[in-house]
């Protein structure tokens, strides 16, 4: 079973990165972008085969070091 | 004072760090390897600066999953002294020994000169420092942008946790937070480095007086 875990910023939280990305847009002429946040996506391939199990591993993995609760918000998606 | 200095793959700040607890008058230092699950008897964990495991996740993120934390932990939950500086204090907020956490820096670029802090308080890591003092000490950081959630940025202040303060805005740190200490302000974690502002050839030596405080402290 794979799952995909897309990290961001939690909304609040100055992403200058992605304030960079939105200026360098913008020098490139693409006026209409509101705003820019960049994040990670972690993929990973489990054992499991019972999505649910998986699923509360993936949780807790999260919590425990693939994303710093402070500052970032994850997102888990069973993708196979 | 015994010390104890933690050592990761990517830590380049150790010596530094053993040298200048010996300077002010540490009786033994031991640099202790991240696998580690004890510590030997020691009164203060230096956790030094460097690019711990490369950086990788976040600044400090896999170091403060290393077997030797655990051991780190229950010396500062024994009262023990810990001291994070720049990676090191990543280290320590990504472990949970202090709050918030340490962001990219806000002008993206990498930070290394002398900056100016202010000592905000007194205690175990400052006690030879006149309250208020303004210091010297180089910063070497590109993550060291100070972020926690409101309520936590409070508190921190109301109760006299933030050690240092930066006297110009510099990476973005909430409130120009440079350094602060855990509840029972035995932990202290700050991303300037007093190691490298201890010798003549340095910046300053203003480094040294917060050395000194913990070998007085734990004398």
């Amino acid at each position: 079973m794979k799952a995909r875990v897309t990290i961001t910023l939690k909304s609040g939280v100055l992403d200058p990165q992605g304030k960079a990305i939105e200026g360098a847009l913008s020098d490139l002429g693409f006026s209409g972008v509101v705003s820019a946040r960049q994040g990670k996506i972690i993929d990973l391939e489990l054992q499991s085969s019972d999505e649910e199990a998986a699923r509360a591993e993936v949780h807790k993995m999260c919590e425990d070091l693939l994303a710093n609760t402070v500052v970032e918000r994850y997102d888990i998606a069973i993708v196979s | 004072m015994r010390a104890a200095v933690i050592v990761f793959p990517g830590s380049n700040r150790e010596r530094d760090a053993e040298r200048a607890i010996t300077l002010a008058g540490g009786t033994e230092t031991h640099l202790v390897w991240h696998t580690e699950t004890s510590l030997p008897a020691v009164d203060l964990v230096m956790v030094p600066g460097g690019f711990a495991h490369g950086d990788y996740l976040r600044a400090g993120a896999i170091a403060a999953r290393s077997p030797v934390m655990r051991a780190v932990a229950d010396h500062a939950a024994r009262g023990g002294y810990v001291l994070g500086v720049c990676n090191g204090f990543q280290v320590l907020t990504e472990a949970r020994l202090l709050p918030g956490a340490l962001m990219r820096n806000a002008g993206l670029t990498f930070i290394c000169r002398p900056v100016h802090l202010a000592v905000e308080q007194s205690g175990p890591f400052t006690g030879a420092y006149e309250t208020g003092a303004e210091v010297t000490f180089p910063v070497a950081h590109h993550d060291g942008n100070f972020r926690a959630d409101e309520e936590t940025v409070k508190r921190l202040e109301g109760e006299g946790r933030v050690i240092f303060r930066y006297r110009e805005a510099l990476n973005g740190s909430v409130n120009d937070i440079a350094g602060i200490a855990n509840e029972a302000g035995n932990v202290l974690g700050l991303m300037p480095h007093p190691e490298n502002a201890v010798e003549p050839l340095h910046a300053s030596e203003d480094g040294m007086p917060l050395f000194k405080s913990i070998v007085a402290a734990c004398a």
